[in-house]
């Protein structure tokens, strides 16, 4: 048997192929450049590198094939989600490059090896020491999230979680301030990520076993001419899930969630809450509509349970949260339920519902943790909610921001976040899936009291002596809640451009 | 009943700047704010006098056309198009329309010369002017409205216009009280609007004039009823018919030129022009129409008892216009042989009663915003004037030949004993008391205030008010001269109106002879004013309110307990079921919800405590979730 060169369409492939790229110059600039002039290099790079990538998105923004040996897909779902990850990555991007608001430099450790608490540390703190490691890493980050939802094989979709996941451990441990709660979040994160992809792995072998294929199209065949042991296809089944259900944080694979969006700097959370969310799900929807569509009415009733778990008790625990990010890391949670019911919905309305979800989503998450970013007392952010009391009487416009995505996160009327709840529930209504339907509206209800007693918070009650306040906002962070609040404003009052495109491109190839 | 017949037979396209003139004053005059303040009110006078010019030449196209096709109507633009439910935003000229469209404009247009001068010392002058222009704006789109839902955005137009007139100088309390007050009870009629539009739509899948028309007649004599009731609701609203009268008293808070212009001439008689305009609604339901002789019938004595014991001046007045549309709306009720003369007793009370009122606004202007009529006096030797086309007033709305009053009244009294039967003599007989006690009360006002002994302080000087002032009330005047008998004169207006509200109506046999009727009323009338003389000029009225009197008088000066009444019944248990709301909801709904609350936040608390923060933990989680649901896709199989 001779070796064929594997034809590769590299226009298609461009836009990660421009991230990576990008990034390996970013370990070149660090590499070669002195350390104060890196931060100048590495911004406009990483950002130029990520607006090209854009550009290129839009170019073939008509692509439907399969390159790269049948590995990877670029269809309208994979472009939609790329283009999402890659305006989203830019701008958190923007909240990591901001160095105006933490008087000691930027978000991040002065050197991430140094033992918390230990001299080296305190040594480089008073140094001023600032690293810019984090801008290739985020756009390593990226990379593995825009080949994630365009994987179209088992261990494509293996390299590329790991490829998104491995600097995410990494830069959740590099908050400047309370180092123990960073470190330990990226030590866990580490951890049971590492745990969930042995059960990926193990499930992927299961699915090769049954089908004698990696690929997605020829799992779908085999599951259509009942090819396999069935045993085989629904272990397989269940262990990859659990894979991607912990990427996603669903329930009970959620627990790390919390931890790491607390302990991670603010930035890096915001990033990562979007991003990951979208590029996982977009995986998570190519897997079970293309591959193992077949076997739906096996995987449907499970998912249909973790999804009603993870919009419940994702909105019960936020009740109690009083730290405004892992309020925010639960909410995240409960959001995860919403947008499985889209998933679990098996029709076109679900897969632009599930898209359109995570589009408004991203930006109402990264806006809503941009503003946490800015809200600060003289121990850096102030993330205990009761800080936010009086905040629309101290700094108005930031209190109407927050509550703008607030409203979004809860889906109420002319946000983007209703016309994205509306789109799954009906799509899931339209599936005959009413029980979901019921619990994701009760749910949202629940979700609501939360989101909204923050806003009460903010407006009607009196500020705190010496709470927290919001300094100027800087240029970086200013475009970062600007581009995010005209999203979720805009995609709230006129939706259709956005689910007209979404519509036409909620197809997957196979 | 014959098919229902096109309403607007042809297009125009002026009409939209009838009420586009002055929503533009009012938009300019509120968006310019201070930098207006010396011009504004002649931008508004002169929007509103060009709304006036456009409601003239309206009138001659309309005349240069034959009865059938007079109406015209514009398309605007498509309201609302959802499904099956269309709505196109449009206006419609017809020869009822254009009655109202020239005494808004027209009377609209003096009050704003009159109130140049009248407001010329109020700091606020602008802000004034800029309102009288917004309710000259509703109040057209309220007439030309095609639809109930159109006529609906004038009605809830004129309602705020009148809220923010009423509480005008709303640094008074009671001012700003009397505002609400007029709000809320005008809310309770529009809730009637609404209902009317929700029944057309349920019943017909359409709110449009043409579209419930066409669906008149005996088959839904029902859905004609109830939408009639509705309406009737909605009318007592706006026209402070029983029983939601109370408020036009306390409205008069406001500057007497929006008494004149929107209490006594155009919006309080806007419930008339909704039941006539609604004719084939009533024409279908006569249960409804009977209705609303009955609020009528009450309503004229109900005024008119009540102007027999004020000493307020311009709450006599009033009380006299409760009672003069409560004429109308009897007339109203009478179908089609009615309709023509509660339009034109609406026209020359409007003529009548904005002189009246500006001649009221005439003397307090004189006599230091004083309206307690025991404090006048003798004024018609300070005032000639004032006191001459007050007098012509008095002697129109009480209705003596030849002036205008006679002539409305008097047909609407005879189209009462026409009725027919008892209910005719009943009506009729009520009308009858009412043109007495009318003719009582009137005349009450007319000696305390210009006859007699002068009865004001000695530091003020009564005198005559300005040309600005005085030319508008003669002009008035004239109109409350001679339009009655330029209307009743070879029954033009019955003719002119008759394509749109009284089509293939024949004239019964009277029950009465005219010039019996007349007689009887010019009788009712004689006995009332005698009555004033004996009470008034034989014995000289008193400085201060008398406080030894008869129960009736004491009745009638506490608005026949009508406040007290709506306190009563409405108030008080409002405020009980309010409180006991506000108690249900406190205990059992914030009970409820605290407690979802307080069980959520339990629950939330107890499954915290899962996240233990340990790492081992979460991976047997973890471990768990991975076995449950490998069992749960495996179950099915074992």
């Amino acid at each position: 048997m001779n070796f064929v060169a594997p034809v590769i369409n590299y226009s298609q492939v461009l836009p990660i192929l421009i991230v990576l790229g990008t990034a390996l110059l970013g370990v070149i600039v660090e590499a070669f450049f002195a350390r104060d002039r890196r931060y100048q290099i590495q911004v406009p790079l990483s950002i130029a590198g990520l607006v090209l990538a854009f550009v290129w998105i839009l170019k073939i923004r008509a692509t439907t094939s399969i390159t790269a040996e049948s590995a990877v897909a670029i269809d309208g779902p994979a472009l939609v989600l790329q283009g999402a990850i890659v305006i989203l990555g830019i701008a958190g991007l923007l909240l990591i490059a901001e160095r105006k608001l933490d008087s000691s430099g930027d978000a991040f450790v002065a050197q991430a090896a140094a033992i918390p608490g230990s001299e080296a540390e305190r040594t480089a703190t008073l140094a001023k020491l600032t690293q810019t490691e984090v801008f290739p890493l985020t756009l390593f980050a990226i990379a593995g999230m825009m080949l994630f939802p365009a994987a179209n094989d088992l261990v494509t979709m293996f390299v590329a979680l790991e490829v998104l996941s491995l600097p995410l451990y990494l830069m959740s441990g590099l908050a400047r301030r309370r180092r123990l709660l960073s470190q330990e979040a990226a030590m866990k994160y580490f951890l049971l990520g590492a745990f969930s992809s042995a059960f990926f792995l193990y499930g992927a072998a299961f699915l090769y076993g049954y089908s004698g294929s990696v690929g997605f199209r020829q799992i779908r065949e085999a599951i259509q001419t009942n090819a396999g042991n069935d045993v085989f296809l629904l272990t397989g089944i269940a262990l990859v899930s659990v894979g991607l259900l912990f990427k996603v944080s669903a329930v009970p694979f959620h627990s790390w969630t919390p931890d790491v969006y607390q302990g991670a700097p603010t930035p890096v959370t915001a990033f990562m809450a979007a991003c990951t969310k979208i590029a996982a799900f977009g995986a998570f929807a190519r897997l079970f509509y293309v591959g193992l569509s077949g076997a739906r009415w096996d995987w449907r009733p499970m998912l249909t349970v973790i999804a009603i778990a993870t919009m419940v008790l994702g909105a019960l625990w936020a009740l109690t949260q009083t730290d405004i990010k892992r309020m925010l890391a639960y909410s995240s949670v409960a959001h995860s339920g919403f947008i499985l019911t889209g998933i679990v919905a098996t029709n076109k309305a679900g897969l632009s519902g599930t898209l359109f979800y995570l589009v408004t989503y991203g930006f109402t998450t990264i806006g809503a943790f941009a503003i946490v970013t800015l809200v600060r007392n003289a121990s850096g952010e102030a993330t205990h909610i009761s800080g936010y009391a009086g905040l629309g009487k101290r700094s108005p416009w930031i209190a109407m921001l927050l509550s703008l995505f607030l409203l979004g996160l809860a889906g109420i009327p002319l946000t983007s976040g209703f016309v994205a709840k509306f789109a799954v529930f009906s799509a899931a209504y339209e599936s005959g899936s009413t029980v979901l339907v019921i619990f994701g509206v009760l749910t949202s209800a629940i979700a609501a009291f939360f989101y909204i007693r923050l806003i009460v918070l903010m407006f009607f009650q009196d500020p705190e002596e010496d709470g927290p306040t919001v300094a100027a906002v800087p240029l970086m962070t200013t475009a970062a809640i600007a581009l995010c609040a005209t999203v979720t404003l805009v995609l709230g009052i006129l939706p259709n451009a956005l689910v007209h495109v979404i519509d036409a491109a909620s197809r997957f190839v196979f | 009943m014959e098919a229902a017949h096109a309403l607007a037979s042809g297009t125009s396209s002026l009409l939209v700047w009838l009420v586009a003139l002055p929503a533009l004053g009012a938009t300019i005059l509120l968006l310019a704010g201070r930098r207006s303040d010396k011009w504004g009110h002649l931008l508004a006078t002169g929007l509103s006098g060009a709304s006036f010019v456009v409601g003239v030449v309206e009138l001659f196209k309309m005349l240069s056309r034959d009865g059938e096709s007079r109406g015209v109507s514009q398309h605007l633009f498509t309201w609302i198009n959802a499904g099956s439910f269309k709505v196109e935003a449009g206006l419609l000229l017809d020869q009822l329309s254009i009655c109202f469209v020239l005494l808004i404009t027209g009377v609209g247009t003096l009050i704003h010369v009159y109130s140049i001068a009248y407001m010329e010392h109020d700091h606020d002058r602008r802000r004034f002017f800029s309102y009288l222009n917004l309710f000259i704006a509703a109040m057209l789109l309220l007439v030309l409205g095609d639809s109930f839902l159109n006529l609906y955005v004038g009605w809830e137009g004129v309602g705020l216009a009148s809220y923010l007139l009423i509480g005008f100088w709303n640094q008074k309390p009671a001012y700003a009280t009397a505002a609400k007050k007029a709000f809320i009870v005008n809310r309770i009629g529009d809730m009637g609007l609404s209902f009317a539009i929700m029944i057309a739509f349920t019943a017909f899948g359409t709110v449009s004039f043409q579209g419930v028309a066409n669906h008149a007649g005996p088959e839904h004599k029902q859905v004609m009823t109830w939408m009639g009731l509705a309406l009737l609701l909605a009318a007592a609203g706006k026209s402070a018919q029983f029983p939601l009268q109370s408020w036009l008293g306390d409205a008069m808070a406001g500057p007497t030129p929006v008494s004149a212009l929107i209490h006594a001439a155009t919006m309080v008689t806007a419930g008339v022009y909704l039941i006539t305009r609604s004719n084939f609604v009533f024409d279908s339901a006569p249960t409804a129409q009977l209705m609303v002789v009955i609020v009528g019938v009450v309503t004229l004595l109900f005024g008119a008892l009540i102007g027999t014991a004020k000493d307020d001046i311009k709450k006599a007045l009033a009380a006299s216009t409760m009672s003069q549309i409560g004429y109308m709306v009897l007339a109203a009720g009478l179908g089609p042989a009615g309709y023509a003369f509660a339009i034109m007793h609406l026209l020359t009370h409007g003529f009548f009663k904005a002189s009246m009122f500006l001649g009221a606004g005439s003397v307090m202007h004189g006599m230091n915003d004083e309206v307690d009529m025991r404090k006048f006096g003798r004024l018609r030797v300070a005032m000639p004037i004032t006191y001459l086309t007050f007098g012509l007033g008095y002697l129109a709305i009480i209705g003596v030949p030849p002036f205008s009053g006679f002539f409305s009244k008097d047909k609407i009294i005879e189209a009462a004993f026409n009725a027919g039967g008892a209910r005719g003599w009943i009506i009729g007989l009520a009308a009858l008391l009412g043109a007495a006690i009318t003719a009582f009360y009137m005349t009450r006002v007319m000696v305390m205030t210009f006859f007699g002994q002068k009865r004001w302080a000695d530091d003020v000087h009564p005198h005559e008010s300005p040309k600005l002032m005085t030319a508008p009330i003669i002009i008035l005047s004239i109109g409350s001269i001679a339009a009655g008998a330029l209307f009743a004169f070879g029954s033009s207006l019955q003719l002119w109106l008759e394509p749109v509200v009284a089509r293939g109506f024949v004239e019964g046999e009277p029950a009465l002879q005219p010039i019996v009727v007349s007689i009887m009323a010019l009788v009712a009338v004689a006995l009332g004013v005698a009555l004033a003389y004996v009470k008034y000029v034989r014995v000289p009225v008193e400085a201060v309110a008398p406080t030894n009197v008869s129960i009736w008088t004491r009745f009638a000066r506490r608005d026949l307990l009508q406040d007290a009444f709506n306190e009563a019944v409405f108030m008080r248990p409002g405020q009980y079921l309010t409180r006991a709301l506000s108690f249900f909801d406190r205990k059992v709904v914030d009970g409820a919800v605290n407690g979802t609350g307080a069980l959520f936040g339990g629950l939330s608390v107890r499954v915290r405590r899962v996240q233990t923060g340990y790492v081992r933990t979460y991976a047997l989680l973890i471990l768990v979730g991975a076995a449950l649901v490998l069992a749960a896709m495996l179950a099915a199989r074992i």
